[in-house]
């Protein structure tokens, strides 16, 4: 689903190498999981996957199935089937959330040659999708993320992941700021997702996210490259001994 | 003191094509005494403490430069919507095109027969609010429409009329200099609105007077745009009586000069009145709103939502003052204007101003100007918007505060359709 050959990313403001030689292969129906310190490159990763501007692909590449990911704009990544779930989901003033969602899918799917979907399909699907992530109808009215608290604004990026059912989703930090309820409640939204036509790479600081959402591949990394790869047990072993015994392992 | 010669011989030769009409005894007191304002005052230079932002020179010649008219195949404003249609080429009322004046609830009169009546209640309107506007600020071109404006509509609203009286100012001549006086009236308890749409004329000086007494209520929309090479001022007078409502929402897109004056009083408590304005210019394009509001009764909320959005090299100037007079307690004034500069090459300036005399009031301004915010841009594009259709969103998104003044469901979508129509036309 997802293939990264050796990736290799600086910062374009500062100079500075970030990712140095990043491989990874998500294949479909899977979870990965990447796990890192602080400063390691995780985020980059992510913000690199989605598109983001002032990142300079500077060796490697990328392929969404067999799409070059990184010869696209943000937009034609989402409409390829990317999806990132954001660590700071961005609040927009004035934008409602539905119109916002409905745009959304309907971008995608005009992208894709599809139709788009009717209003009262539209309202059905929201409200169905809100309904399972104990999501109450007025936030839906409310503005994009604005005066959402953390929980919300994290059950929000998971609704958008449920209604435009993208292909490969990525999560970064989904569980920051979350407390157990509202993590577990997040955790249910992509486990119901999981299905062998989809991938996932969740990104994440601490274990505990994947207690709820089981990986079948977890990856350490370090320094701007995956230093280690194993499978669940990798993660509960950096839960009892921190990073520092791994990363020693691997110098 | 008398004006510098130089300024005194324009401020003469800019009206000396012009005539002062026939009309009643007072009609014709009422339009000299205006003359007479119009030269002690003389028309507006950089130098005027309200024209800094604003050139007035393609407004002083005594010709109109001339304006292309354009043709975008956009649908004429309010077409949707049940209106009396009023119809105005090139600034001369057009009767075949317009609906038939009678409406219940309406009196609706041309101002040279309205002006030819020795008894009308024209006579406390027609000028009054205007000559009520020119202490401090002098407002030259208001009294010189007042002098010499041919034609124009009266309206005197005595029910809750429901549907809108539509002005519509068709151009046609590319070098029309028209001038139009209208005089509005809504009696106790009575509700009128009035839309507005047309590029009008080359040049286009308009007045507009509406005294709304105890408990009326006024809405105004106005569609104001197309020709890139129009200019336009206009000014638009209101006076408010106790518990009376006023509410005002101007779209301006396109056009090479706009100055759009408001003066508003407060003479009665426990009113409200509400102005806003969405202006959007690409290139070309020097918007200019100045606002007065004067609070001279209890209790009263005024509002004032400006927002623009510029590229290009457009301009945006906003100057508004509240003013709470002494005695004027329980005032609750709000005034806010902001641009949106979608490039480094366009221009805001902005003067908010509040002068307050009462010591029982709560009144708060801002005005603020700004790029698009990437990483809202960046946000919607992760989720498939492409970027021109992502930042069309967050430009109605900056817009909406103003655009929700607009009560009417039907009117506001009108207005958000032509807002969405501009931006398709007008992306990179």
């Amino acid at each position: 689903m997802l293939k990264i050959n050796d990736l290799h990313v600086r910062l374009e403001e500062e100079d500075k190498a970030i990712l140095r030689g990043v491989d990874l292969d998500v294949t479909a129906g899977s979870v990965h999981a990447i796990m890192g310190p602080n400063g390691s490159g995780k985020s980059t990763l992510a913000y690199v996957l989605s598109g983001r501007d002032g990142y300079e692909v500077t060796r490697g590449g990328v392929a969404l199935e067999d799409q070059d990911l990184l010869e696209l704009e943000p937009e034609e990544r989402a409409a390829a089937g990317l999806f990132l779930a954001f660590q700071y989901p961005v609040e927009i003033p004035g934008v409602g959330n539905m119109t916002f969602l409905r745009t959304a899918l309907n971008a995608q799917r005009k992208a894709c040659g599809d139709e788009e979907v009717s209003a009262a399909d539209f309202l059905k699907l929201i409200r169905d999708r809100a309904k399972s992530l104990q999501i109450d109808p007025e936030m839906l009215k409310r503005p994009v993320n604005v005066g959402f608290s953390g929980g919300e604004k994290k059950r929000n990026e998971i609704l958008q992941m449920a209604v435009l059912e993208p292909k490969m989703c990525v999560l970064d930090e989904t569980d920051s700021g979350l407390d157990v309820d509202a993590m577990r409640l997040v955790a249910d939204g992509v486990n119901a997702l999981r299905d062998e036509g989809r991938a996932f790479l969740v990104i994440t600081h601490y274990q505990r996210l994947l207690n709820h959402i089981e990986p079948d591949v977890v990856h350490i990394m370090a320094d701007g490259r995956i230093v280690k790869t194993g499978g669940p047990d990798l993660a509960l072993e950096v839960e009892t001994n921190g990073y520092a015994d791994i990363l020693q392992e691997v110098a | 003191m008398g004006l510098p010669a130089r300024r005194q011989e324009d401020t003469e030769a800019r009206i000396a094509h012009l005539e002062v009409p026939d009309g009643a005894a007072w009609a014709t007191e009422m339009r000299k005494q205006a003359v007479s304002r119009y030269l002690a005052m003389g028309l507006p230079g950089r130098r005027d403490e309200y024209w800094r932002f604003t050139r007035p020179d393609d407004l002083n010649t005594p010709q109109a430069p001339s304006a292309a008219v354009v043709d975008f195949g956009e649908a004429p404003a309010f077409g949707g919507i049940d209106r009396l249609r009023i119809v105005f080429r090139d600034g001369v009322f057009d009767p075949e095109a317009s609906d038939d004046l009678s409406c219940e609830g309406l009196e609706v009169e041309r101002l040279q027969s309205a002006t030819a009546h020795e008894i009308h209640w024209l006579k406390d309107v027609y000028g009054v609010l205007e000559a009520r506007s020119q202490e401090p600020v002098a407002r030259p071109f208001a009294a010189l429409n007042t002098a010499f404006a041919t034609d124009g509509i009266v309206i005197r609203a005595t029910e809750r009329v429901s549907r809108p009286v539509n002005l519509t100012y068709l151009h046609e001549n590319p070098d029309s200099d028209a001038i139009l006086h209208f005089a509005i009236k809504v009696e106790s308890g009575a509700d009128l609105t009035v839309l507005e749409n047309g590029p009008a004329a080359a040049r286009f000086n308009k007045c507009m007077e509406v005294d709304v007494a105890d408990g009326g209520a006024f809405h105004h929309v106005r569609a104001q745009g197309r020709d890139h090479e129009r200019r336009a001022v206009t000014h638009m007078f209101a006076r408010l009586g106790k518990k009376s409502a006023f509410k005002s929402f101007t779209l301006t897109a396109n056009g090479v000069l706009t100055r759009n004056e408001a003066f508003i009083e407060f003479v009665g408590d426990n009113a409200v009145s509400h102005i806003a304005g969405a202006a959007v210019g690409d290139g070309d394009f020097h918007h200019d709103d100045t606002v007065f509001v004067v609070h001279d009764a209890v209790g009263c909320e005024s509002r004032q939502v400006f927002k623009k959005v510029l590229r290009n090299g457009a301009v945006g100037a906003f100057q508004g003052k509240i003013l709470v007079k002494e005695g004027a307690q329980k005032t609750d004034g709000y005034q806010i204007s902001q641009s949106l500069l979608l490039d480094e090459d366009a221009q805001f300036l902005a003067k908010p101003e509040l002068e307050i005399y009462a010591d029982d009031v709560a009144c708060s301004h801002g005005s603020t100007s700004g790029a698009i915010d990437e990483d809202a841009l960046f946000y919607l594009q992760s989720r498939g918007l492409p970027r021109p259709e992502a930042q069309d969103l967050l430009v109605l998104a900056f817009l909406a505060e103003a655009i929700e003044e607009i009560e009417s469901e039907d009117i506001s979508r009108d207005i958000y359709g032509r807002l969405k129509g501009w931006l398709q036309r007008h992306r990179r």
